[in-house]
């Protein structure tokens, strides 16, 4: 299953794992949101500097996989300086690439180093690990507090 | 006698499913036995014929087939309190599992607690415990009534004994716990905790999904009042499940779950209900699942199951050594006794990633909390890995965990 092995952990995603980036507690945001993954316990906060329209810094802290991890780094240097919209269009765009609902032909160079999940969809069990950082960013942009990839009552 | 060698390789060849192979080709290697055990061809066989010629629901049948099929399901009943040493068949209640067992327990009794306390204003005293499945904690704490209180854990995963008689005082009346913890294998001292709380007049409650089927259960040894168990751990169907009552603990169980089969005479504006078994057992039960469970355990009590439960104990030692041989892997839960249920985690690994990683091995384990949150708390880890065996394991099974685990650490290096 060496196939397995290097589709899922891809070393982009090994090296994120190790090493997050932007990876720190931001006292001074203005935006963060709380995520939970309750099946696998996967438990993530991300904070935001944003205004008019810009995300000046963005950064995330907690406790999960290495897919969640790695998706939550990779998102916070993907999304440094953009504009809310695009980020909000990324995330859109992020969950369509998760799920497997991105073709060859589309236009893929838009995900740059995100597209080293265009396979998680093949591991149903892991696709929230990989979108749990996105649903929180979305979170924090709609100051929900804390938002959970199951439907909690 | 066998040797345990040949005893294994002959009761492999009972389960089918042992022979299936995963990820197009690799052959499986199946340790999540305290989740779900596979069925042996018995047990297949028997679910097959009630579908092809026994078909009939039970009770008040007055044809051939259903009068067969209430034999049948009868018969099944009298294996269980064979199996579990049960005094009288009417003290087994089948259940569609062990939650819902416990959730009927906790209604009923809550009730009964709700009916004889002359102060409304003051809760019920239960005990339960910090190693205990979500489902022996929910039910109870959706009781309004009742005021829980934890025997907690040593650093090891054992209960810590000297705390139970602080626990109990003039207002408890109740303590249900697990006999083996199904996401660290401690087995609990049944009968020392048992004799305290019953010098105290507390009902008891032993939730046995984990040892019924690995270990010897005797309710009448343990002498507790209640036992719940369910049947897709005991190598039979899912949607099982037993609830063991002693006869006059059941006699004064209130019903909280009515229907037909369970009453004696129903007017428009009362009913009165049979006597246990039938009195909780409302609706058509699951026949073919309960015919399931007595081919399964006739094929136990047909193998030398001292000889294979001692094969799962030496499977736990084997295993337990060599993985505590690898760097960074640390065991949680240490206890003197445990059934075979091997739990560990890794420095620097989520135990999720090493579920995905031993996957891709064709090793089928569980990666997660086990539904016990309180017991991960204790022991500062999100969740583990749990490698449960069964009988039909091998130690070549373990040496595959082994390399396999060696390997994830390698490629996380």
């Amino acid at each position: 299953m060496e196939e397995h092995r290097h589709s899922l952990y891809q070393q982009v995603i090994l090296e994120h794992n190790r090493s997050p980036q932007n990876f720190w507690v931001m006292n001074d945001c203005t935006h963060r949101s709380e995520g939970l993954n309750p099946i696998c316990g996967d438990h993530i906060w991300v904070y935001l500097d944003a205004n008019d329209n810009k995300i000046h810094r963005l950064s995330f802290t907690g406790e999960g996989c290495a897919i969640c991890k790695a998706s939550a780094s990779i998102m916070t240097c993907h999304l440094q300086g953009k504009s809310i919209t695009a980020a909000k269009s990324a995330a859109k765009d992020f969950h369509a690439l998760a799920q497997g609902n991105v073709s060859d032909s589309d236009d893929r160079k838009r995900f740059g180093k995100l597209i080293v999940f265009a396979t998680i969809h093949r591991y149903p069990a892991r696709v929230k690990c990989a979108t749990l950082a996105w649903h929180t960013l979305l979170g924090a942009l709609s100051n929900a507090g804390t938002v959970s990839t199951e439907n909690t009552e | 006698m066998a040797t345990t060698t040949d005893a294994i390789a002959k009761v492999r060849q009972e389960f089918p499913f042992l022979r299936r192979k995963v990820h197009g080709g690799l052959p499986l290697t199946y340790f999540d036995n305290a989740a779900m055990t596979p069925v042996p061809s018995i047990v297949q066989q028997r679910l097959a014929s009630y579908y092809q010629s026994d078909t009939a629901n039970i009770h008040r049948g007055l044809y051939y087939v259903s009068v067969e099929a209430t034999r049948q399901y009868e018969d099944a009943r009298k294996r269980v309190q064979k199996f579990i040493n049960a005094k009288h068949c009417d003290e087994i209640i089948f259940m569609p599992g062990t939650t819902i067992a416990l959730n009927l327990l906790a209604q009923a009794i809550s009730a009964q607690f709700a009916a004889t306390s002359n102060n409304d204003s003051e809760k019920t005293e239960i005990i339960l415990t910090t190693m205990e499945h979500h489902s022996n904690i929910v039910p109870w704490q959706l009781q309004t009534n009742l005021c829980i209180k934890y025997l907690p854990m040593l650093a090891n995963g054992e209960l810590d004994l000297d705390a139970l008689p602080q626990l109990i005082s003039s207002k408890t009346k109740l303590i249900s716990l697990v006999h083996a913890s199904n996401s660290i294998g401690t087995i609990n001292p049944l009968p020392e905790i048992l004799q305290l709380c019953k010098a105290h007049g507390l009902i008891t409650i032993v939730d046995a999904a984990q040892s019924v089927g690995h270990m010897p259960v005797d309710v009448q040894t343990l002498d507790c009042d209640y036992l719940v168990f369910s049947s897709h751990k005991i190598y039979a169907p899912t949607g099982v499940g037993v609830l063991y009552g002693k006869q006059d603990m059941l006699k004064q169980l209130p019903v909280v779950s009515g229907g037909g089969g369970s009453i004696k005479q129903v007017d428009l504006d009362k009913t009165s209900f049979l006597p246990p078994p039938a009195k909780f057992e409302a609706g058509t039960p699951n026949i073919s699942g309960v015919l399931g469970l007595d081919s399964a355990l006739e094929f136990l009590m047909n193998n030398d199951l001292p000889q294979l439960w001692q094969h799962e104990q030496d499977l736990l030692s084997y295993a337990t050594a060599a993985l505590q041989e690898i760097d960074g892997v640390r065991i949680i839960g240490t206890a003197r006794q445990k059934v075979s249920i091997l739990s560990f985690v890794i420095a620097g690994i989520h135990p999720h990633d090493i579920g995905t990683l031993l996957d891709f091995e064709g090793i089928a384990v569980r990666a997660s909390h086990h539904c016990t949150h309180p017991t991960m708390k204790h022991f500062k880890v999100p969740a583990t890995v749990r490698a449960a065996f069964s009988f039909f394991n091998t130690t070549a099974e373990v040496d595959l965990l082994v390399k396999a685990v060696s390997k994830a650490i390698h490629t996380f290096r």
